[in-house]
């Protein structure tokens, strides 16, 4: 899947102070129902943004206006459960390049990087001192640097260093995707096949 | 020579390139699909202008849509519909086999896979499925993957991975009765949590493990996903060769004896390291259920819902949330609360051992009121083993009726819906908010504790009444 490439970032976020944000609460089962990658979205946090009648839950932070932002921070081990991957293209679908949190299931984290999303891991106390600025001055904005792999509080230039695998940093500052490298691999695959 | 665990043996065994600096490149030798994870990838690949590059280890099936009643007509919801046609429509043209509602080889992924002999020991494994984890109770490396991977194992049979740690479980000791697989899990992941196995890869060990049954393996290697592990795996042994012995597609004549060479090799080196160890004691589990909305807060059944004492911050504010939901309070006992949906089945506890457990159990009992009991196999195969076994007169004789295979209300995205705010105790695998219908209330059990809360109509412990 083609996605934009990826390089600086400056954003306010939008805060999701919770913990276990599982797959099926980021998109629910019956939405997956689709064969086209479109349009996930708009059903991001489905049960969490909205009533039963379908009108917004109004203390939802999707649904706050003095939130926005590019980056979402969620508490730790955000991601887990089924390994859909619906759940990444709904966030990016929504507008989010970033997810910002202290730990993430894994099958999420990889699915997130195979989509042009990508996963800062922090300290618990770099996340709280996130959650606190957010909540200060929800206007306030936040530096992902990925070159750098640096990620800063704009407002107090507090920053912090963050990992990701040297192949998969490539792949998201050229845009690039494994099944392009895969392919021409073939040569090789049907070597080791023979063996 | 290093020693190496089972886990390093299987997966050095596949790595056809390691990138510089980056992820390995896998073979994969068995690929799952189902309707629901596969459109977008069959989508991608037509995009790119490829075929699939090895239909013949690749094998398809509809499960999480797919309706547990009526399965001769026209599935009736129109999404469902679609992606169930798109799934045999991707087949034919990339000449894969397809295992169609109502054909002898439909089932939920994961147990047709083991039922047929297309899984294993010493395979690696992927599915578009978070619960191929499965497939490793047979000695292989099983795990889920994301529709990207899903296109990347279509166009090439590899998938880009890093290797993951390396985590045992050991469980010493003997079982007390009424205590299963199941409840060996849901402990494990209480004790660990549903992120202690993150960026591992689990082997089980350990007396109690080595004495489950291939069902009891699979379902508790299925439930590693909720400890945050990518898999889990068993090392093969005699009751694994004897499971897959004179299935369909296991090796056979001389290919059997070849593979049982191989297959002797497959378990960790006396002195293999680990990156990380737990050792638990198989005396201290109890039946085991579930009072909130994820699969690491499970509590023997005969106990009370922990206090939030000593949380803080959103770790305080995650757990109240969580009990809110769930319309319980701290310090409450499970034993005696009412229960309106009882749901065996899934890739978790969907096989026939699991039936003939409930069934033993409800015999000569009465299913209660207040209860709405959906039995749904796992597969034709198991459907057929139980009519085989004549354990359905026994269920209905009890109240209880068998459903057609498929996830049904595991994920609930056919009509199996639990209805909002309804507590259902479910043999499947995930307690999330709104996982078994939007509102509705899971709580994790085994077939047993199921069966002891059908015929009861609160939650009771199964073992006052075997
Ligand atoms: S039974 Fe449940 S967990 Fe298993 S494959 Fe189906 S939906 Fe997934």
């Amino acid at each position: 899947m083609a996605y934009d490439k990826f390089s600086k970032i400056n954003s306010p976020a939008v805060p999701l102070p919770y913990e276990n944000v599982d797959t099926d609460q980021i998109i629910p089962a019956r939405f997956l129902k689709a064969v086209e990658r479109k349009g996930f979205g708009d059903n991001l946090f489905r049960d969490w943004r909205y009533e039963n009648d379908g009108s917004p839950k109004a203390d939802f932070p999707l649904n706050n206006d003095k939130y926005s932002g590019k980056i979402l921070v969620g508490g730790k081990n955000f991601g887990s459960g089924s390994s859909r991957e619906h759940a990444a293209w709904a966030i990016y679908d929504y507008g989010f390049r970033v997810v910002v949190s202290s730990f993430f299931a894994d099958i999420f984290k990889g699915n997130a990087l195979n989509n042009g999303l990508l996963p800062v891991v922090v300290s618990p106390e770099f996340l709280e001192k996130i959650f606190v600025q957010i909540e200060k001055d929800p206007e306030s904005t936040f530096e992902v640097d990925l070159p750098n792999q640096k990620f800063t509080i704009t407002a107090t230039g507090e920053s912090t260093d963050f990992e990701i695998n040297p192949y998969k940093k490539h792949c998201l500052q050229n845009g690039l995707d494994d099944i392009d490298y895969l392919v021409e691999m073939k040569e090789q695959i049907a070597e080791f096949e023979a063996k | 020579m290093t020693a190496k665990t089972l886990f390093d043996k299987i997966w050095d065994a596949h790595v056809v390139k390691q990138v510089e600096g980056g992820p390995n490149v896998l073979y994969i030798d068995r690929h799952f699909i189902h309707e629901v994870t596969s459109p977008v990838a069959f989508l991608g690949l037509k995009n790119r202008g490829l075929k699939v590059y090895r239909p013949d280890q690749t094998t398809a099936t509809p499960d999480h849509n797919v309706p547990t009643i009526n399965q001769h007509m026209s599935i009736k919801d129109e999404l469902s519909r679609n992606q169930v046609d798109m799934l045999k429509k991707n087949c034919d043209e990339n000449g894969i086999v397809y295992h169609g509602l109502g054909t002898e080889g439909h089932g939920v992924v994961h147990i047709i896979g083991p039922e047929m002999g297309l899984t294993q020991p010493g395979m690696t494994i992927v599915c578009g499925d978070s619960h191929t984890s499965t497939h490793g109770a047979f000695g292989a490396i099983a795990f889920g993957i994301g529709t990207s991977e899903v296109e990347m194992v279509l166009a090439s049979q590899c998938i880009m991975q890093p290797k993951p740690k390396k985590m045992r479980i050991t469980v010493n000791g003997t079982l007390d009765k009424g205590v299963t697989a199941k409840d060996i899990a849901l402990y494990i992941i209480s004790k660990i949590s549903t992120s202690g196995g993150t960026g591992h890869f689990i082997e089980y060990a350990g007396s109690a493990i080595t004495s489950l049954t291939m069902e009891g393996r699979m379902t508790l290697c299925n439930l590693s996903i909720e400890s945050g592990a990518r898999g889990g795996m068993i090392a093969p042994d005699e009751t694994t060769f004897n499971y897959v012995k004179g299935r369909q597609f296991a090796p056979k004549g001389e290919d059997w004896d070849k593979a049982m060479e191989k297959w002797a090799e497959l378990k960790s080196d006396e002195d293999a390291v680990f990156d990380t160890e737990y050792t638990f004691d198989a005396a201290d589990i109890e039946p085991m259920i579930t009072y909130g909305t994820n699969p690491g807060m499970g509590i023997g059944v005969s106990q009370t819902i922990p206090t939030s004492e000593g949380l803080s911050g959103t770790d305080k504010t995650t757990y109240q949330k969580s009990l809110q939901y769930m319309g319980y309070n701290e310090g409450d006992a499970m034993k005696g609360k009412p229960v309106d949906f009882v749901f065996l089945g899934s890739c978790t506890n969907g096989r026939i051992e699991d039936f003939r457990e409930f069934a033993a159990f409800v015999k000569g009992k009465k299913k209660a009121d207040n209860v709405t009991a959906w039995l749904v196999p796992g597969s034709k195969q198991v459907q057929n083993q139980i009519e085989a076994e004549g354990l359905v007169p026994i269920l209905q004789e009890a109240g209880f009726e068998l459903r057609q295979p498929g996830c049904s209300a595991c994920l609930a995205m056919n009509d199996d819906k639990i209805p909002m705010g309804k507590y259902s105790v479910s043999t499947s695998n995930r307690n999330f908010e709104g996982r078994q219908g939007p509102g509705a209330r899971t709580l994790l059990a085994s077939p047993l504790t199921a069966a002891a809360a059908a015929v009861s109509g609160v939650i009771a412990d199964p073992r006052e009444m075997m």
